[in-house]
């Protein structure tokens, strides 16, 4: 009985599971770790995520977050001052758990290999991102009123905020999914 | 034993602590910015701030409150340039709002040198503080 139940349960993980094990646009198995660590810091998730999509520090360096979190007073146009304990607080965790400071997830590595030395203060702007994102049409993202920007992770990365940007979640608003060429 | 238990008490008594009141956190801040000079408070000037239209060097076009907030602080907002949905910031509407000092101060902060292109005043904090808390 037991011998017989084994193999019959191995069958049914494997059925069930491959579709979620198997990473999306990647070759590789047993994608484990989502790709870039998720946001657990509740006060970044409060002070950050109340105006935007709440970034993973995983998504740029280092030496990115300290120049950003050094120029809040215009954050891209906008300002974002902190009273300085937060604005320290924020500086050591998006440090201590950017792309070059956090081993082991796949688009952390992949970002920082692209940037090439470069640190840029936008996620956009780093070349992985643009890569990933280069053959999308206007229609999707800058003309679409739900997204606008490529910025606006969440709108399309349906688990963005778990740090699974895996294509197979992606739903575009008004489009649907989306599947590359 | 007796220390364990009183920590252990004094924890709880900590995490049921009722949530501050907007109405009181308002009064609070309403003092503190007599205390620099400011009053008395008016509501009424304060609901013409909240739609007054400011231009300034760094906005393409006038901003006010209500470009983010709308013309009802008790309704849900939208951020003017990410989308992102702004809670409705009156405490009628949503009694989270107004109930802690420092985020009072972070807003009060960003969004006068965002919208008016400057601080705000103790006086204009006080009147735009007295309108929301009376809607």
């Amino acid at each position: 009985m037991k011998l017989k139940a084994i193999p019959l349960t191995a069958l049914a993980v494997c059925i069930l599971g491959a579709n979620s094990v198997l990473a999306d646009d990647d070759w590789g198995w047993s994608r484990r770790a989502p790709d870039v660590a998720p946001v657990k810091n509740e006060l970044y998730q409060s002070e950050c995520g109340s105006c935007h999509f709440a970034y993973q520090p995983g998504l740029l360096p280092a030496a990115s977050w300290e120049k950003l979190m050094g120029g809040l007073a215009d954050h891209f146009g906008e300002n974002a001052e902190l009273f300085e304990d937060t604005r320290k607080t924020l500086t050591v965790y998006l440090v201590t758990n950017a792309a070059d400071n956090v081993d082991g997830y796949r688009r952390s590595a992949k970002i920082l290999r692209s940037l090439n030395g470069e640190r840029p203060l936008r996620i956009t702007e780093t070349p992985y991102i643009r890569y990933k994102h280069n053959e999308i049409p206007p229609r999707v993202i800058r003309n679409n009123k739900d997204v606008r920007s490529l910025s606006n992770c969440a709108a399309c990365h349906t688990r963005a905020d778990t740090g699974s940007y895996a294509e197979r979640e992606i739903d575009i608003p008004g489009i649907g999914r989306w599947e590359d060429d | 034993m007796n220390r364990v238990i009183m920590i252990a008490a004094l924890g709880l008594a900590a995490t049921a602590a009722v949530p501050a009141m907007a109405a009181d956190v308002v009064d609070e801040r309403l003092a503190a910015y007599q205390a620099e000079g400011a009053g008395p408070f008016d509501a009424k000037k304060g609901k013409a701030m909240w739609t007054q239209q400011f231009t300034h060097a760094k906005a393409d076009k006038p901003r006010s409150c209500a470009t983010c907030h709308t013309d009802d602080p008790r309704a849900q907002g939208k951020h003017a340039k990410t989308g992102k949905a702004i809670k409705p910031l009156a405490p009628s509407a949503n009694p989270e709002r107004l109930t802690e000092v420092r985020e009072i101060e972070k807003w009060f902060m960003r969004n006068c040198k965002w919208t008016v292109g400057r601080k705000c005043t103790a006086q204009e904090k006080g009147n735009l503080l007295s309108y929301l808390r009376d809607l």
